[in-house]
């Protein structure tokens, strides 16, 4: 795509050699080689896998901006589009795979429930926004957003990642990037980081509900009946 | 069979006197089972009253009567009335005996009746959480479970109307997330089950000792695979490249619709169901529309039905065309076909913003019509897609696909599923019907305007990938001869019985309303207890009873081929999930 900065990087080219030779800085050409080929996840949740489809097909052509390039495997992908609901039960496999993209990485969370639960929130098994996990870069609204959203979404990455210096970007450094922590499946989800006080506040409930526990006691014999049949 | 059957609905009571009797509470219909006498007297409606199909089963909590209710509803796949049966059991212990020995079709809705009822089904094969996980704390569809975000009963909240505050509800949770644990939980001790159960179950099942190494292989496709359609997940055993067993795991997008929709206003249900199969959301607010039009007593006028025809027939296309291209990718010719597929689909997407104001959440339908009429110029859009452009392009990806020699020897004896095991399974739509059985809602229980119309039901005899695959092609052909009679006879009109309103009065009473969506019988129960809210919201979703299926075509096949045959069964995990 045109890039008019791409060629000015802010000193005086002489005449002669005007035309004939362009001058930039490596920052400029590497991320304009990056923006144009951003390859997303080939990743679908939920209803806004379907427009992420329609985004891709001959319509809305994704292939205009060096994103057509949909990748199955986190390893090969750069942008992770989180198209849908996020599940309690699906997120251990968001995180996962997010884990094992490689760096530079970036996520978009796509619609209404992926930026923060949407109209499912209120739901027992739904993840009220994919970014209690994983750092999203771009949230797009609408439910489901149209493919020109969509691609508007797209392009502010493209955007960002015009504006990011290699000095001083956190991947090109020495340290190894942080994994996040995948979560559990327990009576409820389990985030790992909040472990302690997880503990902390159901030993309170033990504490105080001790003399009027009877609706919890019960909820918990059924439950453990429950597992027991399965 | 023999003897001919009657078109009447057989009365229970009077034939088995001594076990059923007539359902007595208001607005209900059917009869009430002991469940001590439950296997004895399906096993007669099946063999002696040809009740040979389960359509649904579930099971709602009247809290009150301090009971756990299992519904059933029984058809016959040569059409006629319904039959519908209930069993109740005591809250504190529900047992009930299952009916999977005796329709395999009842296996997934048991175990999803076990999994958010909390209904244990005795002699069932393999009573797991399916929705939910293993360890799930309670079952969500109880009247006393709370969510961990839960405001209040009942919408509209009082926070919100009259008063107008809106309080974040991660706010009111000690953890600032929805989740909720069970006094004295301690996350440090927690073993998460896991899926090792499952595979030792899957290898003692066939003989193979669980604990040894053997070529017998277990391989988890999904639930982030290019090709499962979603967030669907398969564990398969093999042996070698054969597939010895295959168990679908789902729930990967269990986003709650039934608590939900108990919560919600009956009205504000509506683009919920949007959201169930996301690639025909009209055929979706049909089926719902319907159930509750079936409660109130009323019905649309002349032009909104005709209305309601016209987007369900397009929306059967749009799911269809999607469908085969998807198909294709399945088969490896990756986005070819899709791209033609999608083409047309745009066109149509087109429509259904101009009617609808959205391209894919329509929330169209309204109890008793449609939300508006349709603008100026669109029959015309219609038309030209429906004479011209349609036809021509259906015959065009016919004429690419069905005798490519690829798409041939990938799915011609693939997936094979007989007559009888698709109507055991309660499989419906494409599925059924290519498996030769000419059930299709539309002729057998016409609702809406559909008994007007000049249309074949298609058939397909090998029930095979290939027979699921044309059947959606002539399924399209049948579509738009319904189309053409549609533009042909939409009269002028209203679109809407009565004045629009936002808070609609439910009679109590139960009602099941049922349409042919495009994936198969789509059906709605709804229970109402005369409050503006849904008591009991339960949907019969297509895709999640054709997966009963699914084993059932795999076995004996490559690994190469499951990819197709789920394909050829066309599931939508918003469905499949709810």
């Amino acid at each position: 795509m045109e890039n008019p900065n791409i060629n000015q990087p802010g000193y005086e080219i002489p005449p002669d050699i005007q035309n004939q030779v362009a001058v930039t800085t490596l920052d400029r050409v590497y991320n304009w080689c990056r923006r144009n080929s951003v390859w997303p996840m080939m990743f679908g949740l939920a209803c806004c896998a379907i427009e992420m489809i329609g985004m891709a097909a001959s319509r809305f052509d994704s292939g205009r901006f060096g994103m057509e390039v949909m990748r199955p495997s986190p390893r090969q992908a750069d942008v992770m589009i989180v198209s849908g609901t996020v599940t309690k039960k699906m997120i251990p496999q968001i995180v996962r795979l997010y884990n094992q993209m490689g760096e530079p990485k970036y996520v978009v969370a796509m619609g209404a429930c992926a930026s923060g639960g949407g109209p499912f929130k209120e739901g027992y098994t739904v993840v009220a926004g994919v970014d209690r996990f994983i750092p999203v870069d771009v949230y797009i609204p609408g439910c489901p957003p149209t493919p020109q959203a969509l691609l508007n979404g797209l392009i502010a990455i493209q955007k960002k990642i015009d504006n990011e210096p290699i000095k001083g970007s956190r991947w090109y450094s020495k340290e190894p990037a942080l994994e996040i922590p995948v979560p559990i499946l327990g009576p409820d989800l389990i985030d790992p980081r909040k472990i302690g006080l997880i503990k902390e506040v159901c030993m309170q409930k033990a504490a105080s509900s001790a003399s009027d526990s009877l609706p919890d006691e019960k909820d918990q014999s059924q439950s453990s009946a429950g597992s027991q049949a399965g | 069979m023999e003897q001919a059957i009657s078109i009447q609905a057989p009365d229970l009571a009077a034939l088995f006197p001594q076990w059923a009797i007539p359902d007595p509470r208001a607005g209900y219909q059917g009869y009430l089972v002991q469940p001590d006498h439950l296997v004895e007297l399906v096993t007669k409606i099946r063999d002696e009253l040809g009740y040979d199909y389960l359509t649904s089963l579930t099971g709602v909590d009247y809290i009150e009567d301090g009971k756990l209710e299992v519904v059933y509803h029984f058809n016959r796949t040569v059409g006629g009335p319904g039959l519908v049966v209930k069993t109740q059991a005591p809250r504190d212990n529900p047992i009930i005996p299952s009916v999977t020995p005796i329709y395999p079709g009842a296996e997934f809705q048991e175990r999803e009746a076990y999994d958010l009822v909390g209904i244990r089904f005795q002699g069932h094969p393999v009573l797991r959480r399916i929705l939910t996980w293993e360890g799930f704390y309670g079952h969500p569809l109880q009247k006393d479970w709370k969510e961990p975000f839960y405001e209040e009963e009942a919408k509209p909240f009082k926070s919100r109307w009259p008063g107008g505050v809106a309080v974040r509800a991660e706010d009111n949770n000690p953890f600032g997330d929805n989740v909720q644990y069970p006094a004295g939980f301690n996350p440090e001790e927690w073993v998460p089950e896991g899926d090792e159960a499952l595979y030792k179950a899957m290898r003692r099942l066939h003989g193979i000792d669980p604990d040894m190494e053997t070529d017998r292989m277990i391989i988890n496709l999904g639930p982030a695979h290019p090709s499962t359609h979603g967030v669907f997940r398969m564990v398969v055993l093999l042996d070698g490249e054969t597939i010895v067993d295959l168990k679908p795991m789902i729930g990967y997008l269990h986003r709650n619709h039934e608590k939900i929709g108990e919560r919600n206003t009956w009205l504000q249900n509506m683009p919920f169901t949007d959201r169930l199969d996301y690639v025909s959301s009209m055929s979706n607010n049909f089926g719902y529309a319907l159930a509750v039009e079936q409660l109130m007593g009323i019905k649309p006028p002349e032009r909104a039905e005709y209305i309601r025809v016209m987007m369900a027939e397009l929306t059967r296309i749009i799911s269809h065309l999607i469908a085969i291209g998807f198909l294709g990718n399945d088969l490896g010719v990756f986005f070819t076909p899709v791209l033609y597929c999608l083409e047309e689909r745009e066109l149509i997407l087109d429509i259904f913003e101009a009617v609808s104001g959205s391209r894919m959440m329509c929330n169209y339908f309204r109890f008793g019509g449609v939300a508006r009429d349709l603008p100026e110029g669109i029959l015309e859009k219609v038309k030209s897609l429906v004479y011209d452009r349609l036809p021509r392009k259906i015959d065009d990806i016919d004429r690419y696909m069905t005798k490519n020699e690829v798409v041939r020897l990938r799915t011609e004896g693939v997936g094979v599923l007989t007559a009888e095991q698709a109507i055991r399974n309660s499989a419906s739509g494409p599925v059924l019907r290519a498996s030769g059985v000419p059930y299709d809602l539309r002729r057998a229980a016409p609702y809406s305007i559909y008994d007007r119309f000049e249309f074949d039901v298609c058939t397909r005899n090998h029930g095979d990938s290939y027979d699921r695959y044309l059947l959606r092609l002539d399924e399209i052909r049948q579509s738009l001869r319904i189309l053409e009679q549609v533009l042909r006879d939409i009269p002028d009109g209203p679109v809407m019985t009565g004045k629009p309103q936002y808070q609609i009065k439910v009679p109590p009473g139960e009602s099941y309303g049922r349409v042919e969506g495009p994936k198969g019988e789509l059906g709605y129960y709804v229970v109402s207890n005369g409050k503006p809210n849904p008591y009991r919201y339960h949907v019969r979703p297509p895709s999640f009873i054709n997966l009963t299926s699914l084993a059932d075509m795999c076995k004996g096949m490559k690994i190469a081929d499951v990819v197709v045959i789920l394909g050829s069964i066309d599931i939508v995990l918003g469905e499949v999930d709810r």
